[in-house]
């Protein structure tokens, strides 16, 4: 059934924009909640992966014949268990590769085998019987040293996508893209001022709580069912069907809860292991990662090296620019540096922009999506430089942002023009926020930044079923990583005009529901937001005919208006209205159950912008950085559910704190990864951080009914560089080197102080 | 793997000794049971010294203070006198991970780790702690930076125990400070540790002992350093003559926590701001 996308711009909410505790809310806290690691099942063994100890090495022999004689081992598998069924799909086979080396281990903790067994303790005596005999091959781990000549190739399959003529030679640049508009040598001849920097910014992990964890059953007949914590069952069963050879129909794919994604859950990895190990062992297979596996052999963003480039007129406008930006995807080719040169002037109005970008390999894990995947380096470049020209010219940061902000009709660096975006409301509302008024004292500092992030649409399928007492579930098959299921269910209530306690929402497994797209790009809310309201709608016009049918009227003349059919026209003016719950107390007798449903590919996704105000205090001494204020300001669109868009805008600043400060993947010589635990990989604690306000804008999105953009994301993308603009700020050094942990703040300190 | 709980120090040592596989002291557990998780060590055996009568007390008289080997760091924060008489020492063992691992963690235990990031460690040294050692035979007392002789390596014996550690009452005008550098503000492991212990008279530097922690092998006692505080009334000469012979008393490594050049830098940065607090808490006027 088509339905109307259009904003409504309705102004009397009853349910959306209230804020209501969550319904998983009991679970969580009293630890009932069920997670990856909290399925089992009768007869179920223990998986565990056997992993490469070295950053690059052929696989010369794997023997498993000890470990197999050992009691309780109930099946080894190592890649010739999965054979290659993948065709001619490049992308599907590098999947399958990560999952489980084939011939090669490309990484530190790159999965060579993986065993089934009674239990933990056999489990893990079996993987020291496993004996791999390894050919130790020369690694690079960083992105430039890769992209060199001498740099050892990683795949003699990869030739350099996006270069005339193409290149005869294989290499570790997967593609170059290249994209913009205007005529930048021009711009820079215009400008009065030109800034030139090079930047680098190192790997960093989603650092989600729960590992991934998953409970595999592989039946003979070709059924099977797996449970898993993910951000998209269904993009896990297509995917594990396809690499095991399953009918897609005969995998039953549930998501458990999820503890913290941020992108990370949008990629398999051990559950094509659990599976292939239940279908060798014929018993159902649990498989949990350890810490120290999810930081190896997960996926987390890339580390970047960007050289940006700006001019400026002494007015503040900025005449060109132009960033040429490397990143590193792990062992396998992304399109990682393309979503860079996507975003990195986007909050712009920038006459003469160019942005080229490098996807390189290097001998690390496959990178996956981390929140606004690629943003927020840009970001920690362009708007570093942006703060650079405007010390320059004698501007005040934030006006020089405004002075070329983007609005509506601007042209996007990435292509299309700008409908009703919210840039500039952010900035204004920074402007006039009390934040930038706060006395700063010495060795303080104030930073702004600004970040954009796209939002996607996707596939999405709702069903929604009124009970006979009229209460209502509400299904969904978008997975709930940020607390949709209360935003979801509050639409439904608002729809259909009843209270949000008389709505339940839940995820259905993929047996229960058409095709839905993963949980990832902001496009949770949107889609399934609009796939609720037009199932609601679908449900009202039953219990419109419904009550015709009651009254014995013709359906015309019932309008749907608080939650009741209203009988119009005047001879029907009488006629009490009759209530949601009446209607469906009657269902039995006028037509069976009512229900909803909504399939949709849901087009429109608006974009989401943001402006943050981070102050800092720095030891001078140590190089040492303390956030002690920080604000966001973001455009939602629409805030369904303020609490959880306070709580993404939080959770997001919070991450890009920590990678501005301290987390960091750290190599050693050797190519293996020195700090795979929460020890040593420093995300922020509780005490780290000041509490971070929030300010919501409503720019509403003009191609949702209730005019949503994603908010996930954005709020990673300004922090790296807000938190550099403030030390800036508080020391006069310029940090160009992401995280500004204390021994680079104090070494650049130190160079700060014998140049002057 | 075996576990056993032995009634007194001396039976755990017993049991040490005969013990002819791998064999394991649990008190609070907070390395062992991480070690365990990791698959770094497979026991044979484990002896829980919690069920030692008194090993979870402190003890006070007019010597001092005997500190069981099961007290808890959450105990020794929560101790009055401790508290007043070695707020360093205090302050050292309360810096030791979270709120949950203060609930388990040891004194004995963060020494017999031998980590040379331990934060107790130099504390304890800086106050003249002394370790009380049960063996199989015989008993011994040992001043605690005799213990550790590199990173997790100490000194005890087969068989041997440390029952507790002690603390001798601090002299008039007496005071202590620990400080160490994480990049977080908790549940961290310290780049720098300095503990420094001083005892004023009429307002001058009579006694000092200042020991280094996370720069080298082991933490370092460092005698120059205390030299340069004797006889000062912690004027800027004095207190750079601290910063540099901490500075140069460090033999660190570069790795994943911090580089050379940055622990040799913040030694000296902390010494200073530890000697402060350390002349304050003795009654020092700055």
């Amino acid at each position: 059934m088509g339905h109307d996308q259009k904003y409504i711009d309705k102004k009397n909410y009853e349910v959306v924009g209230t804020r209501f505790n969550r319904p998983d809310g009991i679970d969580k806290v009293t630890g009932k909640a069920r997670y990856g690691a909290d399925a089992s099942a009768p007869g179920q063994l223990v998986g565990r992966v056997l992993r490469s100890p070295h950053a690059h090495a052929s696989i010369v022999k794997i023997n498993v014949s000890k470990a197999e004689k050992l009691p309780g081992v109930k099946a080894i598998i190592t890649s010739a268990d999965l054979p290659d069924l993948t065709g001619q799909d490049q992308g599907l086979a590098d999947i399958l590769e990560n999952c489980m080396a084939r011939g090669r281990a490309l990484y530190d903790g790159h999965a060579v085998a993986a065993v089934a067994a009674v239990d933990e303790q056999t489990a893990a005596k079996a993987l020291k019987l496993i004996d791999v005999k390894y050919k130790k091959l020369p690694h690079v781990t960083d992105v430039d040293a890769a992209m060199c000549e001498s740099a050892p190739v990683i795949h003699d399959r990869i030739i350099t996508r996006g270069i005339e003529p193409k290149p005869t030679k294989p290499s570790n640049i997967a593609a170059r893209t290249q994209m913009g508009h205007g005529d930048v040598e021009a711009g820079f001849a215009e400008a009065d001022v030109v800034i030139e920097k090079s930047y680098k910014t190192e790997q960093t992990h989603q650092g989600y709580i729960e590992p991934h964890a998953c409970l595999a059953s592989v039946n003979p007949d070709g059924t099977a069912e797996l449970w898993v914590t993910t951000q998209g069952h269904f993009v896990f069963r297509n995917v594990c069907a396809s690499l095991l050879g399953l009918d897609i129909a005969k995998l039953k794919v549930t998501s458990s809860e999820i503890g913290g994604g941020f992108g990370g859950k949008t990629h398999v990895w051990v559950e094509p292991v659990a599976l292939a190990l239940s279908r060798k062992a014929n018993r159902p297979v649990k498989l949990v990662m350890g810490r120290d596996e999810v930081f190896r052999a997960t996926g987390p963003t890339s580390s970047t090296s960007i050289d940006v480039k700006m001019g400026a007129k002494k007015d503040g406008t900025i005449t060109a620019a132009v960033a040429e930006m490397r990143y590193q995807g792990g062992a396998f080719p992304g399109n990682w540096a393309m979503l860079g040169c996507m975003t990195a002037f986007a909050c712009y109005d920038i006459k003469n922009n160019e942005s080229i970008g490098w996807d390189v390999v290097v001998n690390r894990p496959k990178v996956a999506a981390y929140r606004a995947p690629s943003a927020p380096m840009a970001a920690f470049a362009v708007e570093s430089t942006i703060d650079e020209l405007a010390k320059e010219i004698g501007m005040a940061p934030i006006d020089m942002r405004l002075k070329n902000v983007a609005r509506e009709g601007t042209l996007a660096p990435y292509g299309p023009t700008y409908g009703p975006i919210g840039i500039e409301h952010t900035l204004k509302a920074v402007k006039d926020h009390p934040h930038m008024r706060a006395k700063l004292k010495k060795n303080q500092g104030r930073g702004v930044a600004c970040g954009f992030w796209f939002n996607i649409g996707g596939q999405t399928c709702t069903d929604l079923n009124i009970g006979v007492d009229g209460t209502v579930n509400l299904t969904l098959g978008t997975v709930d990583v940020g607390g949709s299921r209360s935003s979801m269910a509050m639409i439904a209530a608002e729809e259909l005009g009843i209270p949000y306690e008389q709505v339940r929402a839940n995820i259905a497994d993929t047996t229960s529901l058409g095709h839905n797209d993963m949980t990832e790009g902001s496009r949770g809310t949107f889609s399934s937001g609009m796939a609720t309201v037009f199932a609601a709608r679908d449900a009202i016009g039953v219990l419109k005919q419904r009550a015709a049918k009651m009254w014995g009227i013709t359906e015309e003349d019932v309008i749907w208006e608080n939650g009741q059919a209203i009988a119009t026209g005047d001879s029907h003016g009488n006629l009490p209205p009759l209530s949601l719950k009446e209607i469906a107390a009657k269902a039995g007798r006028t037509g069976g159950p009512i229900a909803g449903h909504n399939e949709v590919v849901a087009d429109g996704a608006g974009m989401g912008f943001a402006s943050h105000i981070c102050d800092v205090e720095v030891d001078p001494e140590t190089g040492r950085s303390t956030i002690i204020r920080y604000t966001v300001v973001q455009d939602a669109g629409k805030a369904i559910n303020p609490d959880y868009v306070e709580g993404q805008f939080q959770g997001g600043a919070t991450q890009g704190i920590g990678w501005a400060l301290n987390e960091e993947y750290i190599y050693g010589d050797d190519g293996c990864l020195q700090n795979p635990g929460f020890l040593d990989y420093r995300i922020p604690v509780c005490s780290d951080l000041p509490f971070i306000d929030t300010q919501i804008l409503e720019v509403p999105n003009p191609l949702h009914p209730y005019g949503i953009r994603g908010v996930g994301e954005t709020s990673i993308v300004p922090p790296l560089a807000a938190v550099g603009n403030a030390i800036a700020n508080a020391t006069g050094v310029r940090m160009s080197h992401a995280p500004m942990s204390p021994p680079r703040v104090l070494a650049a300190i130190d160079t700060l102080e014998h140049a002057s | 793997m075996r576990y056993a709980t032995p009634a007194s120090a001396k039976e755990a040592a017993g049991m040490l000794s005969k013990e002819k596989g791998a064999a394991f002291l649990l008190a609070g557990g907070t390395d062992l049971l991480v070690k365990l998780k990791m698959g770094m060590v497979e026991p044979d055996l484990v002896v829980d010294i919690k069920r030692i009568p008194k090993i979870d007390q402190i003890q006070t008289s007019a010597k001092g203070f005997v500190i069981g080997a099961a007290v808890s760091g959450s105990m020794i924060g929560q101790h009055k006198g401790l508290r007043a008489a070695w707020p360093g020492v205090v302050e050292a063992a309360n810096l030791i991970g979270s709120d949950q691992i203060q609930g388990r963690a040891t004194l004995v235990g963060n020494l017999c780790n031998a980590s040379p990031a331990a934060d107790s460690v130099p504390a304890m040294i800086a106050a003249g702690a002394k370790a009380v050692i049960v063996g199989p035979q015989k008993k011994r007392t040992v001043p605690v930076e005799k213990v550790v002789q590199g990173p997790g390596k100490t000194c005890l014996g087969k068989g041997e125990v440390i029952e507790a550690i002690t603390l001798p009452k601090p002299e008039a005008r007496t005071g202590d400070a620990y400080l160490r550098f994480i990049p977080r503000t908790e549940m961290d492991i310290a780049v720098v540790g300095v503990a420094i212990s001083l005892k004023l008279e009429r307002g001058i530097v009579k006694k000092a002992k200042v020991a280094l922690g996370a720069v080298a092998p082991t933490a370092v006692v460092v005698p120059g350093a205390a030299r340069a505080l004797v006889g000062s009334k912690l004027d800027e000469a004095a207190l750079e003559k601290l910063a540099a012979a901490c500075s140069a008393a460090c033999n660190p490594i570069d790795d994943k926590r911090g580089t050379v050049e940055y622990r040799i830098r913040v030694a000296g940065v902390l010494a200073k701001r530890a000697a402060k607090i350390a002349f304050q808490r003795a009654g020092g006027a700055l």
